[in-house]
């Protein structure tokens, strides 16, 4: 049994996901190879060989793979699938646009959002925006998976065997080309991975507000995040939305604030260690998952937490 | 130039669902169910790109049991011009419903496929970039604007770093995100009207199609539950609660 990561990276580096993916796989068994295909990524593929538990690094470098779309990725894995048993992807937009297009070319069924390995064949995934676990078993030869990262342990950058071994890829289709993005910048930590994120709803009332929770995220070093009532409403961009269709985090401290707590918002944030809500409306459903309500006005209560956590 | 917009039947997503308490799946009996909503938005796309002139024909399918010609009906009541439901009981899996879709559209040969990025109940977020495999199209996912020209479309894509903006041939698959746009409500004639618009069935065997599922599911649980409910006075109480009893910030 030979396990087939797809690492996930920007060229400069290997997206953290990808770890907590090599995390899946070893629960699952077997060697493990990753895939970094790339341009000019040859860093990214030296620190993927260095992952525990890594027996190889394929590196794919082509022209073409630099911004790669779900089809160049999904021509040059197909290629390459014949040997492995397993095909992983992190749940990831990168990861949820490529699986599904791998799976199709193979003729098998993926398993989206993996949040628990039982055997090399069952797995777990939340279903119903997560009011439901399902366990499924595959009666595919090959598993192709896509992994919740915050449901596993990251592999850590140590200790792989240090391997890269070059692969060919298919040529370029010329039949999608990706023209450009729009990458918000932060100094911030990554919403996925940070230890604490402090997200906003609605109750901001509009987008200027959200500085109030820059203030306080600066006093945390946390991370910034919103529902999708705030993206919806133009107060922050896309990237931020934390749900069900979003981003999935599970921070040590989420603090939502002015956030009623919609089904689909809580599917995004539940698995967080601790969760603070701070909502004028006692009856909001977010106070019913979480370990500290403060009920009031935000725009009093976010100044004062950032002055209280200033005195020492 | 044709759209076909595949629309799934779902639990409504106001409903709270319930595990069967033998595990055996989600309590689907006698709960409201409705049109995806990321499917509605893929069809409100399409009825704008036929409002523009862009489109010439917008065709809708489903596949699952009969009760999906209300979906279809919906659609129709929406702008749709006609539609197809591939009618089955057995259950569907989106390799399957993949399969089902990649047959209407060898049949119907449309230029452009446009569907919900994810249905609302089984969260898979595959049939879309399935379909696309299995007819060796290009893919554009999670679409936040589209703009549709002769022979290609360019797609403004929400990932996870912000917006990405994806050229691509047609035919094409399409899948929407929540930001496309923002669906119109069906109006009393309309939905009249959509009552006489043609609706054929199909049966999977006719399109020579097996849809035999690949996963099986052993059990359904409800997730642990959160114990929440925990209130704090002011901001000074909550400070000092997060060092000293969770001890999350220093």
């Amino acid at each position: 049994m030979t396990i087939l990561v797809i690492a996930e990276h920007d060229k400069a580096a290997l997206k953290s996901a990808t770890q907590h993916v090599v995390g899946a796989a070893q629960r699952i068994g077997g060697d493990i190879h990753v895939l970094v295909a790339g341009h000019e990524a040859s860093a990214v593929a030296r620190t993927a060989s260095n992952i525990a538990g890594v027996a190889k690094v394929l590196h794919a470098d082509a022209a073409h793979l630099a911004s790669p779309t779900a089809e160049a990725i999904g021509a040059l894995v197909v290629e390459l699938a014949g040997a492995y048993s397993h095909i992983l992807l992190p749940a990831t937009s990168f990861g949820k646009d490529a699986a599904p297009r791998i799976a199709g070319l193979l003729d098998v069924a993926q398993v989206s959002d993996v949040i628990a390995v039982e055997s090399p064949d069952t797995f777990v995934r939340p279903i119903y925006a997560g009011n439901a676990f399902a366990t499924v078993q595959s009666k595919d030869a090959k598993k192709v998976l896509t992994v919740r990262a915050t449901a596993f342990d990251a592999a850590a950058v140590n200790g792989g065997a240090g391997l890269v071994e070059p692969v060919a890829a298919p040529p370029e289709r010329d039949r999608a080309r990706v023209i450009g993005q729009e990458l918000t910048k932060s100094d911030r930590p990554e919403l996925t991975n940070a230890r604490i994120v402090i997200s906003g709803g609605r109750g901001l009332q509009k987008g200027e507000n959200f500085k109030l929770l820059e203030a306080l995220a600066d006093k945390l070093n946390a991370a910034l995040g919103a529902s999708r009532a705030a993206v919806d409403a133009g107060f922050v961009p896309n990237d931020y939305q934390v749900g069900q269709t979003g981003k999935i985090v599970a921070p040590d401290l989420y603090i939502a604030v002015g956030i009623s707590g919609a089904i689909q918002h809580l599917a995004g944030m539940k698995d967080s260690k601790v969760i603070v809500a701070i909502n004028k409306d006692p009856e909001a459903p977010i106070f019913q998952i979480a370990d500290y309500g403060l009920v009031g006005d935000l725009f009093e209560i976010v100044p004062q937490l950032t002055a209280e956590l200033s005195k020492t | 130039m044709k759209v076909l917009v595949p629309v799934k039947r779902v639990v409504d997503f106001n409903v709270k669902v319930r595990v069967k308490p033998d595990g055996s799946g989600v309590d689907t009996a006698n709960v409201k169910m409705s049109m995806n909503p990321f499917d509605e938005i893929a069809v409100e796309e399409a009825v704008r790109l036929k409002e523009k002139g862009l489109a010439t024909e917008l065709v809708a399918v489903s596949c699952g049991i009969a009760a999906c010609q209300e979906t279809l009906r919906t659609a129709l009541a929406l702008g749709v011009d006609r539609a197809i439901l591939v009618e089955t009981d057995a259950e569907l899996q989106p390799l399957a419903v993949a399969k089902l879709l990649k047959a209407i559209a060898v049949k119907e040969q449309p230029q452009l496929v446009i569907m919900g990025k994810q249905a609302i109940d089984d969260d898979a977020n595959q049939t879309g970039q399935m379909l696309a495999a299995l007819l060796d199209w290009p893919q554009a996912t999670f679409a936040s604007k589209i703009e549709l020209a002769a022979s290609e479309a360019t797609v403004k894509r929400e990932i996870d770093g912000g917006l990405e903006t994806i050229a691509v041939k047609l035919p094409a698959v399409v899948t929407a995100d929540l930001r496309l746009n923002e669906p119109r409500y069906a109006t009393l004639p309309n939905i009249m009207k959509a009552k006489k618009k043609p609706l054929d069935v199909v049966k999977p065997d006719t399109l020579g199609v097996d849809v035999a599922p690949r996963l099986v599911t052993l059990k359904v649980v409800e997730p642990p539950k959160r114990k929440g409910g925990g209130r704090v006075a002011d901001a000074k109480e909550l400070v000092a609660k997060l060092r000293s009893e969770a001890k999350v910030i220093p």
